[in-house]
């Protein structure tokens, strides 16, 4: 099944096809959506079987690349269109594929009835098709061609209701924000390729690769390629500094936040971090920064979410939170516990985006929290799942998120240090409390919309994708139990992932032993931390709301400031954009423009025109002087000829 | 006893320098034609004489081709010069001078 891997990808190129060349024509959304999902189930079925065979072959034989054609050959530089299927790429592949399906069988219950329903599904296959690209790909430019793919798909699907307002502006306003953003750190992953082309002389993974960890090849190059790899993945995951356009990217419809803004694209600065683990492993100082980077997003995203009345607007602070925590991971160098924690992160969040749809469904589109309450008593499935993904992601012990979790915040003491542990720790705590608020705000306490208001649980179709999710979040966690529950080797996820990331590993520091006793500490610490969050949240928002008021108030400034996102929207417009019109307005357009290249471009007309003015005396219609003038032409170039004869 | 091919060359060079001046100097658009026909003429004149000298006669084909081409052309030229009597009541050529800028 490996060798037609590329089937996977061509399943969702075709859906994508047909629904956006006959989708308007079809019209009957049960025929639309079928195809939709079941290309993207196709996919995940190969998926599964490449799985499966890849677990049958012996441990060193679980690399192999699938060439389709080449791609360009040219001075030189070869690229082949290949697909390279190892133990990464089937691990994300089953995620995309898998978590993409149920999202597509969501879907088809979310946006019924919807004038664009074609186009959304259209929409979605393109982008796992693109995603796929991006995770199969064999080389740094196919990876860069889906990296493009699922950045153009994200656009399309945040401004996909383009005729509508969103917060303070337009749909297609906060569109063209997470595609600029997203510009901005794909340049920098550009000029990271260029510098492996020139370094390595190849954009081949398996080359590449290889020569990082042979090649004597100075730590200075080494942090250059690895600082603009990772601004690249600052701006696809929502890192700080270029993560402001995930929040707004909730302009788009739920579905779409669920598989593009949490599951699946947002974590491509992951994988592709994981991915060239060999080179980040070969650049201490920038490891240490994505760790910084990491951590500080996850604790700042972790506040802001505190604070957050719509219920979308929460999710995605804690998804860029979680994306901060992988990161975190990624930079200490356990890039196993950061795959790890993308694949459980995309059951419960997914879960959780899912499960906000179904509410706002039957809300009739409202979402702010505040305006909810008690609708545990009209959506039952709903309210149980998506409690269950909240327990997920607050690191309760058993479920999913509790395995990837208290792995990074090991690793990010165990390989890192301890104020990495201890921030680590307050975002944990800080998570289970906005999450507990959410739910208490959603499910419990009074209900505060009005009487015309009926919520109802959503179709089959919607909630059968949400029990599903909910299962997977709670077993998903038990690929990879810690080693000091489950013995020496016991991890089947790490053992899975060893020959990816031994190299990195191997070239990392090595650190002095921790006893079980401290890993069972602070794991206990943090779990006890959690626990009492959320009872705290959980009290405090069903039943006493005036703590949470009072607080608030007597705080005024520190919540105003968390309610405003710390105002950093506010600097960029102040410090980036503002400058940028007012110097292409003044300079570029006024001067340069209009004076200098237009100056140029009349000038040399202008120019013509005076010379001709001179010129054209010659002209003087008579047809004997042509003919004098011609005559002596002749003349001369007969000389000439009889002279230099 | 044989005219040397100077004679016939220098008749020549001396013809066309007659239909080139006629060309440059005369105003009357017929005349002018004249004058082309006279430089033609003086062309054939040297073909010929190459070619009798020679003993080759392609240089004797190409004159006549010269002369078809030449009744051609005179043919046509009187009918633009007709033609543009008719709009101008006029066959000097300083008159027409319709290419001035």
């Amino acid at each position: 099944m490996i060798d037609y891997i590329y089937l996977t990808i061509l399943f969702p190129l075709a859906g994508f096809l047909i629904n956006g060349l006959f989708g308007s024509k079809i019209k009957n959304e049960k025929i639309i959506g079928i195809i939709g999902s079941s290309a993207v189930g196709l996919s995940f079925l190969f998926t599964i079987l490449s799985f499966i065979q890849l677990l049958n072959l012996p441990i060193d034989e679980r690399t192999r690349v699938v060439e389709l054609f080449t791609w360009l050959n040219v001075a030189g530089l070869n690229i082949k269109f290949a697909y390279l299927v190892d133990q990464l790429s089937i691990v994300m592949s089953l995620i995309v594929t898998g978590v993409g399906f149920l999202i597509h069988v969501y879907s088809i219950g979310y946006m019924h009835g919807d004038k664009g329903f074609w186009r959304f599904f259209a929409y979605l296959n393109l982008f796992i098709f693109a995603m796929m690209n991006l995770i199969l790909g064999d080389n740094f430019l196919v990876l860069f061609l889906g990296w493009e793919g699922v950045g153009l798909c994200s656009y399309l699907l945040i401004g996909f209701y383009y005729d509508r307002k969103f917060e303070k502006g337009t749909v297609p306003e906060a569109a063209k924000k997470a595609f600029i953003v997203n510009r901005i750190g794909d340049f920098g992953f550009l000029l990271g390729m260029f510098l492996i082309y020139q370094t390595f002389d190849s954009l081949n993974f398996l080359e590449v690769f290889s020569k990082a960890e042979y090649f004597p090849i100075s730590e200075t190059t080494f942090s250059f390629i690895a600082l603009f790899l990772f601004i690249g993945a600052t701006g696809k995951s929502a890192q700080i500094p270029l993560y402001v356009w995930l929040p707004d990217a909730m302009a788009g419809p739920t579905p779409v936040s669920a598989l593009i803004h949490a599951a699946t694209m947002v974590t491509a600065g992951v994988y592709m971090v994981a991915r060239a683990s060999i080179i980040f492993a070969s650049a201490p100082a920038i490891m240490t920064l994505v760790a910084v980077i990491g951590l500080l997003t996850a604790f700042f995203a972790a506040t802001i979410g505190l604070v957050q009345t719509d219920i979308k607007k929460v999710l995605a602070y804690s998804t860029v939170s979680q994306l901060g925590y992988m990161f975190l991971a990624a930079g200490v160098g356990a890039f196993g516990a950061a795959i790890f924690h993308v694949m459980t992160h995309a059951f419960f969040k997914a879960l959780l985006f899912l499960g906000a749809g179904s509410v706002i469904h039957a809300m009739h589109e409202q979402q702010d929290i505040r305006n909810y309450g008690n609708l545990k008593k009209y959506m039952p499935v709903t309210y149980l799942t998506f409690i269950i993904a909240a327990f997920a992601i607050a690191g309760v012990p058993g479920l999913s998120g509790f395995f990837s979790k208290d792995e990074i915040l090991w690793y990010s003491y165990s390989k890192g240090n301890l104020t990495f542990w201890i921030i680590g720790a307050l975002t944990a705590v800080i998570t289970a409390f906005y999450m507990f608020r959410l739910v208490s705000l959603t499910f419990f306490g009074k209900e505060r919309f009005g009487k015309d208001v009926h919520p109802h649980e959503s179709p089959k179709v919607m909630t059968i994708p949400l029990i599903v999710l909910a299962f997977l979040s709670i077993v998903g966690g038990y690929v990879g139990i810690p080693e000091i529950f489950s013995g020496e080797g016991g991890n089947a996820l790490k053992n899975w992932f060893k020959p990816i990331f031994a190299p990195a590993e191997a070239k990392l520091r090595t650190f002095g032993s921790h006893s079980h006793f401290e890993e069972l500490l602070l794991m206990g610490i943090s779990v006890a931390a959690a626990l009492s969050a959320i009872y705290f949240a959980y009290v405090v928002y069903t039943r006493k709301k005036e703590i949470a008021d009072k607080t608030a108030s007597s705080v005024k400034g520190l919540y105003n400031t968390l309610l405003n996102k710390y105002y950093v929207d506010e600097i960029y417009e102040s410090s980036v954009i503002k400058p940028i019109l007012i110097i292409s307005e003044k300079v570029l357009w006024k001067v340069t423009d209009n004076k200098l290249i237009d100056g140029i471009v009349n000038g040399s007309a202008k120019l013509i025109y005076y010379i001709s003015i001179i010129i054209r005396k010659m002209q003087t219609g008579v047809a004997q002087f042509y003919a004098l003038i011609m005559m002596i032409g002749i003349s001369v170039a007969l000389f000439w000829l009889i002279l230099t004869l | 006893m044989q005219v040397p091919i100077e004679y016939y060359l220098i008749l020549s060079a001396f013809m066309f320098s007659v239909g080139v001046a006629g060309v440059l100097i005369r105003r009357n658009a017929i005349i002018i034609l004249m004058s082309i026909e006279l430089m033609l003429n003086s062309a054939n004149l040297a073909l010929i004489t190459f070619s009798s000298f020679m003993g080759n006669s392609i240089g004797q084909i190409f004159a006549f081709f010269v002369m078809t081409v030449a009744a051609a052309e005179a043919a046509i030229g009187l009918a633009i010069v007709i033609a543009i009597f008719r709009n101008k009541l006029t066959v000097n050529i300083d008159q027409i001078n319709l290419f001035k800028w």
